[in-house]
Formats: structure tokens, sequence, C-alpha cells
């Protein structure tokens, strides 16, 4: 398919946004490692919004804190406030890392971070153990995507040793594969990859872990001010032993990238694991790393998803799709449709991305809901794909809704829900093709006729 | 029912069949019969009739496995859709409870849903048993003052088709004549505007595709009747026999509704289809012809040089999709031939075509569609189907909801053109949705990816995994997984 024409924001207001900030993507990073906090440097309003939003995609606590700018910070300086925070952090909750994202209003005002957090190492040495990694995540600029590819980015530069340095040697560890998943995959999608990957005798360390961390699941202590899960920081020295890396999203290039540069250890990229083509890469792949036969139970489930293809494909082809999401959700919604024969006729994005280059579609607006609603109406789609916002979009519209990505707030278990691998697309599948009977398309509408013999009681309505 | 009463049913001086030995009224083989019984052809011919409470007397396994599964559309009344059994136990049967269970079951129909009237049919177990359903139809007419018909089909009788039948002769002896027509509504006939009134028998509004072609009968001032029996009321039945002409729509499965009509009334009838250009306009020129005013002749061609015109545009694009394609065809109850000129229609050439119910009068107009080359397939089988699929390299397999799965699990494109589907192909913008339908499963672009082998398997893997796909013998030289599908590619493409 050619390459889609993208089309840039061409409007002063955005209605409906769509995108989620770059600060929450690198707040969700570091919020998949374990005994971990992000501390946002920002307005405590920053911080406030955020934690609202991730609890009701999670519906877990969040422990997320703020350095808590006031006027006279903001003015004078907020290193302070940093050292402040983060010793205060350190003092009630012993982390094993604290991460420090910023947002527009520190940017703006040129914090220094990096300085202040040298203060904090000067002025408490006592928390020398305490890991502190600080990100550029300024809501300006970017989306949740490339936040957390610039956290992840940040925890490797800061906390994985150079093989160089370290005496890492790719393969040390044989079994060993790192992987680096994007924002898109939820805590269902990042499971199932640790199973795959455990079918082939290996041993997944994923950066970061949320699956790990924002499942949902009970822990016996009944609070916990620090993540309940997630990567362990000791694990970042083992990376550069691994056999092999598997980044999965396009957004994560820039991660994966700087892995690569540290440790050498071979990378795999995946733009996404949605659809038979894309999983037949990918289980080809675990099988080279691993050196054993693929199992049955995976011949299986790929055979399961191909006749899903089959069963599905009467409802879903020739289906007019909108779909509004991040990068590699909508590279991965266009081209599993595009393969059942169905077209994403309105496609929007939050921000441009290479990675568009990849969408299966004609052309891909950045933009937000309101374009969404227009581009959908405009081309008659059928259903929309998009988060919880797009409800009222939907109802406008009158089409049915599938929800995915950030924020999913009207509904319990968005955040688990397994989208990949070949269950997960055959889920997807018979989903979509139930949305798409639902609208009961080719219906005919009841012609009464002024001729038949209608019964008494049924003559008014003929009338 | 009695022996000799069965034996006439069968005997149907209008078939062709009745001359032969093998006929589609054939005795069913054990252990190699599909389709369905006497109890299920009298049930699907008459459910579509919409304010009636259909009654199934017996065990749950007849009404329970077969309500609300078909197609059928309705108008106004939602009562067909409600499946109602008497739903016998096992103290029922042994303790011949089973009249009176029924009795109650009418009086209970009655009252909680008023219904036009009550359908009764008989199933193998009360049958068998000695139920007199007959007599208990009669008592609780009299008793809450409400048709009861007993219809009675038990499924050990014969085949669907016999049930079919005597859904029809049941109508024609027990309900037609049961009332005169209501009035032409005042305000629609004028001079050179006289409305004629005619009935359809073996159509069934499967997705509501006769609402596509009723309104061309409004136009010319034909006024259906009554339809056996789709969309149908109980009282439009009872007007049946004024008909000036009867249609023969579906199958021959109630060709005695028209013959006994044509016997008792002297309504001709004529054999005809509302699938494809060329069939729609026949119908409704013999529709014309047999009434005969010059009027409606007039209005029926000015009609049709319209529609013909106007669908033939919209068509145009669908052809160019479709033309050259190779089609499958395996019908059950809709007229083989029909289709087949619909298909032709497209620019797609039919390869071969179920004629197992079909009569020498078919297969002549099958002959003479087709030419003398033209496959006719006896025996419907699965492994029968795919093999000649392949054989004629064939594009697409239409065939009835039964065989889908066949299709499918063999990963090749299917339409289903029986009474389950749900898209309507009647009339003359049936046939675009028809189209959309065949491009929509031709086009798709799942066919490569789902016969695919695994990218991991050997060559060698590969050949064994997709046994069921690659079939043609350069396949099997293929050196690797990739040539091999190549190669399927180029046998399918």
């Amino acid at each position: 398919m050619a390459e889609p024409t993208i089309i840039k924001r061409n409007k002063a207001l955005s209605v409906g946004p769509l995108k989620a900030s770059s600060t929450l993507g690198a707040t969700l990073a570091f919020l998949g490692m374990r005994r971990s906090i992000p501390m946002l440097h920002g307005s405590q309003g920053c911080t406030a919004f955020g934690k609202i939003f991730f609890i009701q995609h999670f519906r877990e606590p969040m422990p997320i804190q703020t350095t808590a700018m006031d006027q006279v910070s903001t003015i004078m300086g907020g290193d302070e406030s940093i050292v402040e925070g983060l010793a205060t952090i350190c003092a009630k909750h012993q982390p094993a890392l604290i991460g420090l994202p910023t947002t527009g209003l520190v940017e703006t005002q040129g914090a220094d971070v990096p300085r202040a957090i040298q203060m904090f190492r000067d002025q408490h040495p006592e928390y020398a153990e305490v890991a502190v990694v600080p990100v550029a995540s300024p809501d300006y600029s970017g989306c949740i995507e490339t936040g957390f590819n610039t956290a992840v980015k940040a925890i490797i530069n800061d906390l994985v040793p150079k093989a160089t340095a370290a005496g890492t040697r790719p393969g040390r560890r044989p079994r060993q594969v790192n992987v680096l998943a994007g924002s898109a995959l939820t805590t269902g999608d990042l499971e199932h990859l640790k199973d795959l990957l455990e079918r082939f005798r290996l041993r997944p360390v994923l950066l970061p872990d949320i699956a790990d961390s924002l499942d949902g699941h009970l822990v016996d202590s009944d609070y916990s001010a620090l993540t309940i899960g997630g990567t362990p920081l000791d694990e970042l020295s083992t990376l550069g032993d691994a056999a092999a890396t598997l980044v999965i999203g396009g957004s994560m290039n820039g991660a994966a990238d700087l892995l690569a540069e540290r440790t050498g250890v071979p990378d795999h990229r995946f733009p996404h694991l949605m659809g038979l083509e894309a999983m037949d890469r990918f289980i080809s792949t675990l099988a080279e790393i691993s050196a054993e036969p693929v199992p049955e139970r995976i011949e299986r489930q790929r055979s399961q998803l191909q006749d899903a293809m089959l069963d599905a494909h009467f409802s879903i082809g020739q289906g007019r799709f909108a779909i509004a999401a991040d990068v590699d959700l909508l590279v991965a919604f266009s081209q599993l449709l595009a393969s059942m024969g169905a077209e994403t006729v309105a496609a929007v994005a939050p921000t441009n991305a290479p990675s568009l280059a990849e969408v299966a579609a004609a052309q891909v607006k950045i933009g937000d809901l309101e374009d969404l609603e227009q581009l959908a109406r405009a081309n008659a789609a059928e259903v929309l794909i998009t988060n919880s916002h797009g409800t009222h979009t939907a109802e406008r519209l009158g089409i049915p809704l599938l929800r995915a990505g950030f924020p999913q707030f009207d509904h319990v278990g968005g955040w688990q829900r397994q989208w990949i691998g070949y269950q997960g697309s055959r889920q997807i599948l018979f989903d979509l093709a139930n949305i798409m009977l639902g609208l009961h398309k080719g219906e005919i509408a009841p012609y009464r006729s002024r001729l038949k013999q209608w019964p008494e009681h049924e003559r008014e309505q003929a009338a | 029912m009695k022996q000799k009463d069965i034996a006439a049913l069968l005997d149907e001086p209008a078939c062709e069949h009745n001359t032969k030995a093998k006929s589609g009224c054939a005795k069913p083989k054990p252990g190699a019969t599909a389709g369905g019984c006497a109890f299920d052809g009298a049930q699907i011919a008459l459910l579509p009739i919409g304010d009636v409470a259909h009654i199934v007397h017996g065990s749950i396994a007849c009404a329970g496995s077969a309500w609300d599964n078909r197609g059928s559309r309705s108008t106004g009344p939602t009562l067909y859709k409600l499946g109602m059994t008497t739903d016998l136990t096992e103290q029922d049967v042994i303790m011949g409870r089973g009249e009176k269970r029924l009795f109650h079951s009418i009086k209970q129909a009655i009252e909680s849903y008023d219904p036009a009237a009550v359908f009764v049919y008989n199933t193998c177990v009360p049958a068998l048993i000695g139920d007199d359903v007959d007599a208990v139809c009669k008592a609780a007419a009299e008793r809450f003052g409400k048709p009861v018909v007993s219809v009675d089909a038990a499924g050990f009788y014969g085949t669907k088709n016999l049930g079919n039948r005597i859904a029809g002769e049941t109508m024609v002896k027990q309900v037609c004549g049961g009332r005169e027509p209501d009035p032409i509504p005042a305000g629609i006939e004028r001079p050179g505007f006289k409305v004629h009134d005619v009935a359809l028998v073996g159509e069934y509004n499967i997705a509501g595709e006769m609402w596509r072609v009723m309104p061309l009968f409004d136009e010319l001032g034909i006024r259906v009747l009554c339809t056996l029996s789709g969309d149908a009321r109980f009282h439009e039945v009872q007007t049946m026999h004024r008909a000036e002409v009867n249609m023969m729509v579906c199958s021959k499965a109630m060709i005695n509704v028209a013959r006994k009509l044509e016997q008792a009334f002297g309504t001709p009838w004529f054999e005809g289809s509302f699938y494809g250009v060329a069939d729609v306009s026949q119908a409704l020129r013999d529709f014309a012809r047999l009434i005969g005013d010059p009027d409606l002749s007039a209005r029926t061609e000015a009609l049709i040089a319209r529609e013909e015109a106007r669908i033939d545009a919209e068509l145009e694009p669908w052809r160019e999709r479709l033309r050259g394609k190779r089609v499958l065809l395996y019908t059950g109850g809709v007229k083989s031939w029909s289709v087949v000129s619909a298909l032709q229609d497209l620019g797609m050439s039919v390869v071969a075509t179920g004629t197992r119910k079909s009569t020498e009068d078919d297969k002549a107009r099958i002959r003479e569609l087709m030419g003398d080359e033209a496959v006719m397939i006896e025996d419907g089988n699965p492994r029968n189907l795919l093999d000649l699929y392949r054989q004629q390299g064939a594009d697409l397999l239409v065939a009835g909801g039964r065989n889908q799965y066949t299709a499918l699990k063999a990963r090749i494109p299917f339409l289903d053109i029986n009474q389950e589907r749900e898209f309507g192909y009647a009339g003359y913008d049936g046939m675009l949705e028809l189209a959309r339908q065949m491009c929509l499963t031709i086009e798709s672009p799942i066919w490569a990816a789902v016969r695919s082998a695994p990218p991991w398997r050997s060559a060698s893997d590969g050949a064994a995994a997709g046994a069921p796909v690659v079939q043609s013998p350069e396949t099997e030289t293929g050196a690797s997984a990739s040539a091999s599908q190549a190669a399927t590619e180029v046998a399918h493409g």
C-alpha cells in the first residue's frame, strides 16, 4: 500500500483532544519500574491530573509525586523544590528509583534538572543508593508514546552500563531476551509476550514492565507509596548480556538505538503484533533466537486465527473504519483491517511520527476528535476505534465505538485487554465482526404495499 | 397421515420427476443423506405466515432446534418468530397425556397472544403413539372460536420436500376459500388502470428481498392477494383462491398447490423467479400475458424498459470487477437456472451447477444457458464439490448455508444463497447486493494469508500442513514453502 498523505494540524483550536501528554508517557515508564515513584517537576496540578488519568484507566492507586512548584520557585528557580522533594521521598519511602519527568512549566522556566540532582547528591549522600533519572518531557512536545520512549531512553542512558565498562557481552546469557515494548501495549499484551517467550524457553526482561506493576493484582501489604512491581533495577546491568532485544512499536526506536549502541545486543524490531503477518514474523524470530521448535499450541493458535479470518471476512470486509489513536496503535489497527479487506476511511494521530508512513490508509490527519468526527462523517465511516473520549463522537455519528488506547475511563478492564498475538487478533476480529453484524448492513427497508390486504389492526400503520 | 395420502402427495402429475424412478422425491438413503424431514419442510413452508401461532406438538428436539433461525421477514407481526411447542415429557408419552397437553397449549397460545389462527404441527412421537391431532384441533377450534389448523407432517413420513407438499395441501384444503378478498382500496383504480389479483407460491421474503419487488407490483396495479408464505397473514391465505394467476416462485416443492388451485378454481399458473434481471422481467411479462389486460401489458413493458436501463448502468462497475470469474453453483431450493442467468448477466462464468432437485425441464434450461458441456452436479457431497471446484479452477462457491463451512475450511470464497442468508438478492436491485457480496468474498485479501503454512515450517512440512489446500500437482514439487504458496496462488488465481 502506498504511504499515506500526512495532513498537518491546520487549525488554531484543538477540540476534543486526542493527545495525552508526553509527561504522562514518561510517568508511565517509571510506573513500570520496581520500587519506583515518578515525581513530576511542575505545579501540583500536572501531577494531580495525570494521577487521575491513570487511576481512572488502570483502576489502581498511583504512586506519583510532584515538586509542587509555586510562584516563588517558578520565578526564583525550582532547584530547591527538587532537592526537597527527592529528600522527602527518600526519607519516607526508601525507593529504588525516582523518575523526574519535567513538565511544560519548568522547561519553559529553563530548569536545569541535572544540576538540581547534583545539589541533591551533594546535600544528601545518605541517599546515594537511590537512583534518580530525569527526563525532559514537556507536554508541548510529542505525546504519550514519545514521552514513554524518552523516559526509557533516559533509564537506559543513566542506568544501563556500557559493555566496555561493565564487561557485558551479548549472548553471555543465551536465554535472556530484552523487550522494549511501546506504551500501546496493555498489561495483557505484555503478559502474553512473556508467556510466548517462556514457551520458547527464553527469559524475558521487559523494560519497563507495567504488566508487573499495573496489571491489577493484590499484594499482601495494604499500602505502598511505591510501585508494587515492575522491572527490578538490578536487571538493568544484565541487559548487555542478553541474546537479543525485541522492540515492539516504532515509537521505541530511539530507546532501542541507544540500548543497541550501549550493549551491542542485536535487536529485532516490530511495528506491532496484531494480525497473522506480524505474528508470523515475531514467532519465526523467537524460534530463531531460541533455536527451539515452535510449540504445537502456538501453531494451533495460528490456525485458529486463520479460521477466524475466514469467519469474520464476510462482515468485516468492505467495512469502513475511523480510527483515532497514538501512532503505533493506529498503524496496527489500520494494517489489521486492511488485511481483512476493510478500509480505514478516517485516520487521526495526535502527533506526527516517521511510523505514520506505515499506516494503511490514504491519509492521516494530525489532529483531534473533532477532526476524526468530521472525517468519519465525510467518509461515511461505519465503526469508530478510539479511547473513551470517543463515546460522544460515536453517539453524534450514530456509529458504534470500539475502545482502544488511553484513556479508557468508562469501562473496566481496558488496561488489560490482550490485542496482540494470534489469540488477541482473533478476539479483535470477532469483536469487530459482531459490531459490524450489529449494523445490519444490507437490511432492506420494509415496504408497505398500498394494495396488500392489511388486517384491520395493521391498517393504520399502512396509511 | 395415512400411507395412501402420502402416496397421493408423492404422485405429482405436474412434476417431471414423477415419471422417473430416481427423482427429487426418492427415498432417503440411510448413512448418506443430507436434508430435512417432512416436519422441517412443512414448518419452513408455513412459518412465515406472521400472525399465526405455530405450535409444534412433540418433544423438544423438533421445535427446540429449529425456531427463529430463518431469514424470513415481516412488515408487521412477529408472532411467527416465537417458538411454541408442547415440549412433551416422558410422562406425557407413557401416560398418553399428549392430546390434553396440546389442547391446553392451544388455549394458552390463544389467550396469551390472540393469534389470527393456530397451526399445529404433528411430529414423530405423537404420530407414533397415536395422538389424534386432527380431533384436538377441531375441538379447540370449536371451543375457542379460532381457526386451528392441523398440519400432519411427522418427520418419518418422508423428506422435507414431502413436508412442503403436505403444508401446501393443508393450506389448499383447510384455509384457502375461507373468505373473499378485501375490496380494492378506493382511489387506486381508474380508467385504464385496473388492479389484478395474483398469488405467489413458494416465496419466503428472505431478508425482506420481496420489498424490492413489491413496489413494482404496486406500480403495475398487481395486487398480491397472498404469498405462500413470505410476509403473509392468515386472512390473506384464506383469499388465495381468488387469484387470477399464480406464480410458482421457488422450486417445485409446492407445485401441488398451483396444480390443485388450477383444478379447483381454474387459476392459470407459471414458474418463475425474481433472481436476475432477465428473470424479473420475464416474471412480470408472464403475469401480464396470463392476465391478458392490454393496459397492464403496456405498463409492464414500459416499466421493464425503464428498470433494465437503470440497473444495467448501475451494474456496470460491478461487472468490471466480476467479469471472467468462475463460479461453482450448488443451490438447494433456489432454481439453478435462474441463478445461472443472474451470474452470467454479471459477466461471470458458471462452471458447474447443482441439479439434484432440478427437473428435466430445469436441466434443459441450464444446458441452454451454459452450453452442452455444462457440468451438472447430482451428488453435492462436500468432497465432490471441493474436487470439482479445483478441477474447474473456480473462484467462488455459491451454495446453501450448510456448505458455508465446507468452503471456508477449504479456504475458498463463498456466497450463501439459501434461506438462512442475511441478504436479499431478489428484484432488479437485488443484483447489486449480489454483486457486492460476491466481490466482498472474492476480492478479500485474506485468501493468501489463510492458505499460508507457518513460515517456520520447512517445505516438506508445509506441503503436508497445507494438504487440504495445496492440491495441484505442481505444488508437490515445490522446493520451498514460498514456492508452494506461489503455486497455490496460481492454481487459485
